[in-house]
């Protein structure tokens, strides 16, 4: 966990995590975990209120957002922040219930740090933390 | 003593949902979560879950009415049920909703509305087999907060 704290991050400062997930329940688990894993989280339901966040917190440690979701999917989430000269450097993790490679290969081909298959895993968040968060 | 009794029930209670195969490992993970601070985040997520799941459900019911024959929409709302199944391990509802896509795919309007009833069925035996669940719990009081069996 060491790791995960050192990410240009005051000394006992968590790092902070926007979940974006349009599923209350996998909003309650994946904020769960994260929290479990010692992390700062703000769940939002869609890509526009994570846009609105973004806007306002200067300091988002990585992004970790459900692919499918109405109106904004997180593919187009993931495009806008990459886009974005102040938001480019900020890790973007996809979440899916689905295994569809070529979904998979175009979110990391616009340059999502993982894709992970849902149920999230404990695991999969603290094999994040040290690679992406590094 | 008499807690000790209600978390042996909760207990038991529990293992016989997953040897029916109600829950699968999902539902530990979910559990594993509740800590001091959240000491009843299992029965919050299931209860999200629940309330979530009806009001799909319900979008179902009404796509199957308004708008006949429409696999690729009826299959939409019913990934979203099963996703959520998957997140809190209802391993029952999660394989109706299975069966329930494969009619879409094979445009099976039929197949589709028994598979559906199945859902339910299956969803209002789970809310039922949970409910008791949690009130065990919660009769069994704050040391009653469930935990992984040995071995798993």
């Amino acid at each position: 966990m060491a790791a995960c704290r050192s990410r240009g991050v005051e000394r006992g400062v968590a790092p902070h995590v926007l979940a974006v997930d349009d599923s209350s329940v996998d909003r309650a688990v994946i904020s769960g975990i994260l929290r479990r894993s010692q992390f700062r989280v703000t769940a939002v339901d869609s890509g526009k209120r994570a846009l609105e966040l973004l806007g306002s917190e200067p300091n988002v440690s990585m992004i970790i957002t459900d692919y499918w979701m109405p109106e904004m999917t997180g593919y187009e989430l993931l495009k806008k922040v990459k886009e974005s000269s102040r938001l480019k450097e900020i890790p973007v993790v996809i979440m899916s219930s689905e295994n569809v490679p070529t979904r998979i290969s175009r979110c990391l081909e616009e340059g999502a740090e993982d894709f992970l298959l849902k149920p999230v895993q404990p695991s999969d968040v603290s094999r994040l933390c040290s690679r992406v968060l590094r | 003593m008499e807690h000790a009794n209600l978390r042996r029930q909760a207990a038991s209670l529990k293992k016989s949902l997953f040897d029916q195969g109600y829950l699968d490992e999902q539902f530990y993970q979910v559990e594993d979560l509740q800590d001091e601070a959240n000491p009843n985040f299992a029965e919050e997520v299931v209860s999200l879950f629940f309330k979530d799941s009806a009001r799909v459900m319900l979008n179902i019911e009404q796509a199957i009415e308004k708008y006949p024959r429409d696999f690729a929409r009826w299959d939409a709302h019913m990934q979203q049920l099963k996703g959520s199944c998957s997140s809190i391990g209802a391993s029952r509802v999660k394989n109706e909703c299975t069966s329930f896509r494969n009619f879409c795919g094979e445009e099976n309007a039929e197949g589709c509305m028994r598979s559906f009833q199945k859902v339910k069925r299956e969803h209002a035996v789970l809310r039922q087999k949970l409910e008791s669940y949690f009130q065990l719990l919660r009769q069994a009081g704050p040391a009653g907060i469930a935990t992984r069996p040995a071995g798993k």
